[in-house]
């Protein structure tokens, strides 16, 4: 699973893969869990590369967002049409925000979320 | 065993394609078959919007296959026909794994997101195989799981509700 990192706040994280599907959704999980920064606010998932999720991958997903702290987001950046419709169809645009490129992501200031002990920083 | 296509087909026409593909339960052969249609697919003229909803659907039947039907079994054959008509995308899957439930397919219902702790991680395939696909339809014919489904790929098509 190829993941790249780089900043710190926000923290992007780039899929170089272009699937996330049964086939490597655990690896997937693995991978981001590692590479995460337990400091970060905010992480942006850049998913500019990815063609195709399937459901576990959506599963993947989730599962990295609930292993993170209260206080810091998700989010998904770079959706490809049908990245983005599964996303939508599934109504996880209610729980990540959804932004169609990285640039549009990284110029967006986001507040702090309230839950937990955001400490700033 | 190795993923082998039975027939493959030109399909110099548009909107028409024919596939018939035998694969092995795991994931890289779903992997593997999934390329092999949506190429077709391609080559039958088909937009990338069918050809991608046509993708999904297929990925969650075949992964509910590998995963459920042939579950704890090591691995299970898996036949599939593709028959792409002008204006619909006509699937064919047969297992002899386990039956589905009851003999019925799930309802396939989006359960509530809840809110982070309880997010769900699962239960998303068979919703999102009825919201695209047209028809869907099982029956259990001689030890053997037959799943029909239809997708439409007309204008506006593969997004229903």
């Amino acid at each position: 699973m190829k993941l790249t990192c780089r900043g710190t706040e926000p923290q992007v994280i780039s899929v170089g893969e272009p699937r996330i599907d049964a086939a490597v959704a655990i690896q997937f999980k693995d991978a981001m869990r590692a590479m995460l920064s337990p400091e970060a606010e905010r992480v942006i998932l850049d998913l500019s590369q990815v063609e195709f999720i399937d459901s576990s991958g959506l599963g993947a997903v989730v599962a990295v967002k609930k292993a993170m702290g209260a206080s810091q987001r998700l989010d998904l950046a770079g959706l490809t049409p049908m990245v983005d419709k599964l996303f939508r169809l599934t109504r996880m645009d209610t729980i990540f925000a959804l932004y169609p490129t990285l640039v549009e992501a990284e110029a967006t200031e986001v507040a702090p979320l309230p839950l937990g002990g955001g400490s700033g920083g | 065993m190795a993923l082998r296509s039975v027939t493959g087909a030109g399909a110099p026409e548009p909107g028409c394609a024919a596939l018939v593909l035998e694969l092995s339960s795991s994931t890289a052969e779903v992997r593997a078959a999934l390329g092999q249609v949506t190429e077709a697919l391609g080559r039958g003229g088909y937009c990338a919007h069918a050809r991608n909803c046509a993708e999904l659907v297929l990925a969650e039947a075949l992964n509910n296959i590998v995963e459920h039907a042939y579950a704890g079994q090591g691995p299970g054959r898996i036949r599939l026909w593709l028959q792409g008509v002008p204006g619909a995308i006509r699937l064919e899957l047969r297992d002899r794994g386990r039956p589905m439930p009851d003999l019925a397919l799930p309802e396939g219902r989006l359960k509530p997101l809840g809110h982070d702790g309880d997010l769900p991680e699962g239960g998303f395939g068979w919703y999102l195989i009825r919201r695209l696909a047209a028809e869907v339809s099982y029956r259990r014919v001689g030890g053997e799981n037959v799943l029909r489904l239809v997708l439409e790929s007309g204008p506006a098509a593969g997004d229903r509700g």
